[in-house]
């Protein structure tokens, strides 16, 4: 490992791997692949750094606990995602998380939604979870091995994950009056956001069964979420879908916002490390 | 889906092994009681004709903050008996599982006052999730507390009886 290309994060926690594992141990991918993989580690890494707004202000301390603890495993997910990605450019993972501008981000728009309430990041998570762990699930079947074994890594975490969102939206659902409201309230500001996840676009075709096709996700989406608004007497919101193009880099005023806390250290100095 | 031969073993040739006892001897920072062979993250040692060392671990969680430390720490270890040339491979496949846990390490981690994960995660299409004993008192009266522990790996966890948190290191 040279020191050049060292990461700045690399002893701070958060970093099972290293950008120098993947790239020093993997074929460098296609540009398709890199262009693919950069959509991937950047909507988890959009959202671990929501999620890590929740630390020291979630209703009890074991939830501060547990979006802390899924941030970072979406921080791993995301550092493989964008080390492998880099590679096809010759940059590392930070050189992509902390230098890249807002339009060279692929994340959907879901990821970049505020936190609101408690109830507005389950809704957030409850999407996501679900279709992370469809997407996953069928990754580790693709023809790109490094992407595979990410995936395979991710889908038992995202598993996780997905428990979790799940037992906190019976939970408000069925709570207080209260709770029941602010959950739909949260549902209905967050589905606007799912249609992007599940649009096909010509670089997935390009791909072939190196990626998974979003649109054939949706289905099995669907049951499962169903099935959980059943149990818990909820109703997918009657919303209409909000224009997408995370994924060619327009994005909401939020991005920016998020950005700009993320970005600023590695910015105002450049090559820190701590 | 995963071949037996991508499973860990202790090397057979002597000289290997010898390694594979060095690189054995680091313990996780967060649960010093375990080996990393205890914890199954240590996958192989090699040596090569020129000498060069590479040991291979596998990450437990994505986010696992302890892989770094336990990455110096096995080139530490090895380089107190003499072995300057050591790289470290990190492998994603086959992803980590608390079935590789030995039941050496899951007796130490009772002892050390964290339930040990119960059942096996690669079952069928439903998981079961078992009684989980408590370290202090043995009742198999405990609770979940949360999900998420004070680690990655961990849940928290509180029994019935003798009313006394305690750590669970989940099936994964």
């Amino acid at each position: 490992m040279s020191e050049s290309n060292a990461s700045a994060t690399r002893i701070t926690p958060g970093n099972a791997l290293r950008p120098e594992d993947i790239a020093s141990s993997s074929a460098k991918p296609t540009a398709e692949v890199a262009e693919y993989a950069l959509r991937l580690g950047d909507d988890s890494l959009i959202l671990a750094q929501r999620l890590g707004w929740w630390i020291s202000r979630a209703p009890e301390l074991e939830e501060d606990v547990a979006l802390g603890n899924i941030a970072l495993d979406l921080m791993g997910h995301a550092r493989s995602f964008l080390t492998y990605a880099g590679h096809a450019w010759g940059k590392t993972e930070d050189d992509l998380a902390y230098l890249r501008r807002e339009p060279e981000f692929r994340s959907a728009h879901l990821f970049e939604q505020p936190n609101g309430d408690f109830a507005r990041t389950i809704a957030r998570q409850l999407v996501v979870s679900h279709y992370q762990f469809e997407l996953y699930s069928r990754l580790v079947e693709s023809t790109d091995a490094t992407l595979a074994a990410i995936a395979a890594k991710a889908v038992k975490e995202v598993d996780y994950h997905r428990d979790h969102a799940s037992q906190w939206v019976r939970r408000l659902a069925q709570g207080t009056e209260e709770s029941h409201n602010r959950m739909i309230s949260g549902l209905t500001l967050t589905w606007p956001y799912v249609e992007e996840l599940f649009t096909d676009d010509p670089l997935i075709d390009s791909l072939g069964d190196a990626a998974v096709l979003p649109s054939t996700l949706r289905k099995p989406f669907d049951a499962l979420i169903t099935a959980l608004f059943a149990e818990a007497e909820l109703q997918v919101p009657a919303v209409p879908g909000a224009i997408g193009g995370g994924r060619h880099g327009c994005h909401s005023e939020h991005l920016g916002y998020i950005l700009a806390e993320m970005q600023v250290l590695a910015r105002e100095h450049p090559g820190a490390t701590w | 889906m995963v071949a037996a031969a991508t499973l860990a073993a202790r090397p057979a040739d002597p000289g290997t092994a010898a390694l594979w006892d060095l690189a054995a001897t680091v313990v996780d920072p967060e649960i010093p009681v375990l080996t990393i062979e205890d914890l199954g993250v240590l996958r192989s040692v090699r040596m090569n004709d020129a000498g060069a060392i590479t040991v291979t671990i596998t990450p437990t969680y994505s986010g696992c903050p302890a892989m770094d430390a336990i990455r110096d720490d096995v080139i530490s270890a090895l380089a107190a008996a003499g072995h300057r040339d050591v790289g470290i491979e990190l492998v994603l496949a086959p992803a980590w599982t608390t079935d590789w846990m030995t039941d050496a390490g899951k007796a130490k981690l009772d002892e050390y006052g964290i339930a040990p994960p119960t059942g096996k995660a690669a079952a069928g299409r439903v998981s079961v999730g078992l009684s989980v004993k408590c370290p202090q008192c043995s009742s198999l009266n405990t609770r979940e507390l949360t999900r998420f522990g004070s680690t990655s790996c961990k849940a928290l966890y509180v029994c019935q009886d003798c009313r006394e948190p305690f750590d669970y290191f989940k099936v994964h």
